[in-house]
């Protein structure tokens, strides 16, 4: 049982909250900017996600979303 | 935020207008997630926000009926809504600039009043769009555009104006305590009396960059350490959070 988050790309504004309160360390900056000249946040280590939902309510731009996957 | 509480926001004006790591993003991811965890019905919701940045917060975002007003005049108009049709649920979401500054006197009658609003005050401490001036509760020494030396008056407690004004249900989370500012966002919509929320969001563009808060990271952090719940005791170096 784990959890899928799920990230809004066109929404992010790289403000890298999620970055910063999420206690897993499951987020990281893109490599590359995107073509809206951003570099938005990744989940790039969804596995150590526990589904606190601490960057989901914390996101300004409204662009997390932390689901329960079902096995 | 659920997938599913989508139907709250027009998804069509995003991303929003504000600048990257804004409070008043947090406040208005908090107010979405409150009404879909009650599944608020939001045909019987009326939103009224006046000008500058906090204005913003409702109107366009929000997916119900939204009111953008005149400076200041946002708690007015609340009235006049709440007046033509008492069964609404009428909250005001602005910001600082316009709910205490120029429109104080407004705030505090309708706290006097307790007119059954709710009025929720995204504080910033400054006045962000117009580029950064400072407002009523700007902090001491606080540099902004217009007191590039240090601001030398004191700041409106809000907490305390609108206790004194004779508000009774009154709160105070920062754009930190997310999920505690849910919450009280669900009591205060399941009542009808007069609520008044001071959320200190954060300004990292136009505050920050010249208080040395320029990351929202690190404004986040600013926030969590410098806040005490409160528990019976005031202390004024601090921010108090919680219900007062």
């Amino acid at each position: 049982m784990g959890y899928k988050v799920i990230i809004r790309e066109n929404w992010c504004k790289g403000c890298y909250i999620c970055l910063s309160v999420c206690p897993k360390n499951v987020f990281e900056k893109a490599g590359l900017l995107d073509d809206r000249g951003i570099i938005v946040s990744k989940a790039v280590r969804p596995e150590n996600c526990i589904g606190c939902q601490m960057c989901a309510d914390h996101c300004p731009d409204l662009a997390i979303t932390v689901e329960k996957e079902d096995e | 935020m659920k997938q599913e509480y989508l139907k709250y926001i027009r998804d069509n004006v995003f991303p929003t207008a504000f600048c990257p790591g804004c409070g008043h993003g947090i406040l208005l991811n908090a107010f979405v997630s409150a009404l879909g965890e009650l599944d608020y019905d939001q045909d019987n919701l009326v939103l009224v926000s006046g000008i500058g940045c906090g204005g913003w917060i409702a109107s366009p975002h929000m997916n119900t009926d939204t009111l953008h007003t005149t400076h200041g005049r946002a708690i007015p108009f609340a009235i006049g809504v709440k007046l033509a049709n008492p069964k609404l649920k009428v909250v005001v979401i602005s910001g600082d600039g316009d709910l205490t500054t120029i429109g104080g006197n407004h705030l505090i009658h309708a706290a006097r009043r307790r007119i059954p609003i709710t009025v929720i005050c995204g504080n910033n401490n400054i006045y962000g769009m117009t580029g950064g001036q400072a407002s009523a509760t700007t902090p001491v020494g606080a540099k902004t555009m217009t007191t590039p030396l240090g601001n030398d008056y004191r700041p409106f407690d809000l907490v305390k104006l609108v206790k004194g004004a004779g508000g009774e249900h009154v709160y105070r989370y920062t754009a930190f305590h997310a999920m505690q500012m849910k919450k009280a966002f669900k009591d205060v919509l399941q009542k009808d009396d007069f609520s008044f929320f001071d959320i200190l969001t954060g300004c990292p563009v136009q505050y920050g960059r010249r208080n040395e808060l320029r990351e929202p990271a690190k404004m986040i952090q600013w926030m969590k350490d410098n806040s005490v719940l409160y528990s019976g005791e005031y202390h004024d170096d601090k921010i108090m959070v919680g219900k007062f």
